[in-house]
């Protein structure tokens, strides 16, 4: 803790950042704390409870939009800041990021190609929890499928919690503000909402980082991630695990395999 | 045979080859169903997954999907870039329990007017089977403020 | 006030009757670990242990979709189908807490400013709101701070309190809670000699909402804005949770060209596009203009406007927040403001 802030202090200090992207306390877990002076860098902690993917406030214009930023990262975060930085949405030497070791200390990463190569030599933290849905949903019958998916969809109130919390989700402006032509009705209704989650997903296929921030911030508890979940798997069936030379939907293999195409 | 169910089907074909493909079936004269309704694209590779979700909330029993086959593509690569589209879309509908059977994929050239009539005798008769989709229009029906619905869907399942 | 007492065992067959009668009831149901509002076909179905739903009960009045009217077009003209409000059920919403049944005067308060709302309107008609006091609540519950009380009886038709484990205090607010009880007299019993305030949970008050707002008045052009939305997402979880949001978006559903229904769906002066001008200006361009929004409607426009302040503490958005945008912790930052 003391070796994070002293050294975010530092950064701050000799002008190698602007901001700091870290974790405060919160009221039941850590939360984010975008820390720009010494004083909110005394806030910052940095340990295992700390899961929510911060590099969403890397794309952030009115917050870090040309500041140099630190930003302390989870495993899956790392991922996504790769991510970005494949899609030219982040600048090499406007970032600098954190990690913890096995053992919680302080990792910082010198260049973005140490910050890859970490994240290809490190296997993901494993998502038991996540692999148990998808098999359960899987081994249900496809109308068994439908009925659980529309009931649970169907609660969604469209709040974009999903969205908002979405690192990948940096456009700005979402297919469902398009209105000509409208693709996705605006308003909660279980069809419009099903699309809604088919739609976020098919737009993350092979560059969502498989996080879960997006089930982790939904207020109503629904279970979107597990969707992010499955496609981040059938990704790495058909074409293996995505790479940085394009993502899976903007490139292609003459002899991809399918089983379905008469 | 009045009552048999007759289901609608949508057809997103491209241009190059499916297109011409069912205009050949045609000056072939090779009968097939009356089913479908063929919509035409530049390319495979323009057809939309929405389109294919649009087509079932707005009564479609049934999609096909086909154009140019592998290294045929009129613009290169259209057809490729379709086809790892169509992989993900088609496993992810699967994983939501929409009915895949429903939606049938294909090449279909330019030369094969009568792969054309199969692949569209073929799909209807599976949809026919299959019945109506009515589970998927009426979720999409919906309009809240429809108060029978909107209690409904308060309702504590049971 | 009217008050009474009704055992346990009576209470359901209370609901039941009340149900029987072609009420529905609207009740707080616990699935899967959430708990949420929900028409129940049972009463055993639910829900009075948890603190707090998801969801308040705010769309009873309030759907978060709803289709305002129908049109056609026909030789010679468009033929309008109004609103219909001859369907709309009669719900008794049974077991909201205190602020939820205090929150329908704010939403009372927005939808019956000037022309009143139809639909609102014709709704709070039909509901009745038989709430239970607070046993238990939270660290982010703030009722005390903004005049409210775990069990106070404001909003309410019939305001219910645990006694024991055995029954509960009725107390019968108005005509319209009289008209649930009186022809069931024989289910409830005389009211026992018990100190109420012993059988509330204790809500600490957290700051005072008079200094908050005498601080607010000044603060428009103050950095805490920026500083306290720093890390909002811009999602829409706070205020669809809210049970006094009352923003609502206008849209579309046209079924061809000929014919359509327009729809009122739920929005919040959270999202980017809320304000965003057909000229592509928009006036709250960033989240702090929009963070300061939310609080100056909810604390100093609408007292100003509506006498009537925009939150009742039941801290619902804290608990929804992906990233922990504790009000009560930033209400009381805005309180020692130095402006």
């Amino acid at each position: 803790m003391n070796a994070l802030r002293s050294t975010v202090k530092e950064l701050l200090g000799s002008g190698a950042i602007d901001v700091f992207v870290g974790y405060e306390k919160g009221t039941r877990l850590p939360r984010p704390l975008l820390a720009a002076s010494a004083d909110e860098a005394d806030k910052l902690i940095f340990d295992e409870t700390c899961t929510g993917n911060l590099a969403v406030y890397l794309t952030r214009k009115d917050l870090v939009g040309g500041k140099k930023a630190g930003v302390a990262a989870s495993w899956y975060a790392m991922r996504s800041i790769c991510r970005l930085l494949d899609e030219n949405q982040l600048q090499e030497g406007a970032v600098k990021v954190f990690g913890l070791t096995p053992e919680g200390d302080l990792k910082p990463f010198d260049t973005l190609a140490d910050l890859k190569q970490h994240v290809q030599e490190t296997p993901p933290p494993p998502k038991p929890v996540e692999d148990e849905w998808v098999r359960e949903i899987d081994a249900m019958p496809a109308a068994e499928r439908w009925k659980f998916w529309t009931g649970e969809l169907s609660k969604c109130f469209k709040c974009y919690a999903c969205r908002a919390a979405c690192p990948m989700c940096y456009c700005t402006k979402c297919i469902v503000e398009v209105n000509r032509p409208q693709w996705l009705q605006p308003w909660a209704a279980t069809m419009s909402n099903v699309e809604w989650q088919l739609n976020r997903v098919m737009h993350m296929a092979g560059r969502c980082a498989d996080c879960g921030a997006c089930g982790a911030a939904c207020p109503l508890g629904l279970p979107v991630h597990i969707i992010a979940h499955k496609m981040a798997k059938l990704v790495a069936q058909s074409f293996g695990e995505p790479t940085d030379k394009g993502s899976v939907l903007s490139t292609f293999n003459p002899n991809d395999e399918e089983n379905f195409i008469l | 045979m009045s009552a048999e169910f007759e289901p609608k089907i949508l057809a997103f074909v491209c241009n190059w080859c499916t297109y011409a493909g069912a205009d050949l079936t045609g000056t072939s004269r090779i009968k097939y169903a009356s089913n479908v309704k063929i919509i035409r694209f530049p390319c495979t590779g323009r057809i939309d997954f929405m389109l294919l979700l649009k087509a079932f909330a707005g009564g479609s029993d049934g999609v096909i999907v086909s154009g140019c086959h592998p290294n045929d593509c009129h613009y290169t690569s259209g057809n490729f870039h379709a086809r790892r589209r169509w992989m993900l879309f088609r496993g992810l509908l699967d994983f939501l329990g929409i009915d895949v059977r429903r939606i049938r994929f294909s090449w279909v050239s330019a030369a094969e007017g009568a792969k054309w009539a199969e692949v569209v005798n073929q799909t209807v008769a599976d949809v026919r089977a299959l019945g109506p989709y009515s589970e998927y229009q009426k979720a999409a029906e919906f309009v809240a403020g429809n108060e029978d619905v909107l209690l409904k869907e308060q309702e504590v399942a049971q | 006030m009217e008050q009474k007492y009704i055992p346990k065992s009576s209470l359901k067959a209370w609901l039941a009757k009340v149900k029987d009668g072609g009420k529905q009831i609207y009740a707080p149901v616990t699935e899967g670990g959430k708990t949420s509002f929900r028409r129940v076909k049972s009463v055993d179905d639910i829900s009075m242990e948890h603190v707090q739903t998801a969801q308040s009960a705010k769309g009873v009045a309030f759907p978060r979709t709803e289709k305002l009217f129908s049109y056609a077009m026909q030789p010679g003209g468009v033929a309008l189908q109004d609103y219909d409000s001859a369907n709309i059920p009669h719900t008794v919403v049974f077991g909201l807490h205190p602020c939820d049944a205090a929150a329908f005067k704010p939403l009372s308060g927005i939808f019956g400013w000037d022309t009143g709302d139809k639909p609102f309107g014709e709704r709070m008609q039909r509901v009745t709101l038989v709430s239970l006091s607070c046993s238990k609540c939270d660290e982010l519950c703030f009722c005390t701070s903004v005049d409210g009380s775990p069990g106070s009886a404001v909003g309410s038709d019939i305001l219910l309190t645990a006694v024991g484990s055995e029954g509960y205090l009725v107390e019968i607010v108005t005509d319209r809670g009289r008209a649930l009880t009186e022809p069931h007299a024989a289910l409830f019993e005389a009211a026992p000699d018990v100190n109420k305030e012993e059988l509330l949970a204790h809500v600490p008050v957290r700051f005072s909402v008079g200094a908050v707002e005498r601080s607010l008045a000044g603060a428009f052009e103050s950095d805490v804005w920026k500083q306290q939305s720093a890390r909002c997402l811009g999602c829409g979880a706070c205020a669809f949770v809210c049970p006094a949001c009352a923003c609502f978006d206008i849209q579309e559903n046209p079924k061809g060209s000929a014919s359509g229904d327009r729809i009122r769906c739920w929005d919040s002066c959270g999202f980017s596009l809320f304000t965003l001008h057909t000229s592509g200006h928009n006036p709250r361009s960033v989240q702090s203009q929009r963070w300061r929004q939310r609080l100056l409607h909810k604390f100093s426009y609408m007292p100003r406007r509506l006498s009537v302040r925009g939150c009742t503490g039941c801290g619902r958005c804290s608990r929804a927040c992906p990233v922990d945008m504790n009000l009560w912790e930033h209400l009381s930052e805005l309180e020692n403001l130095k402006n």
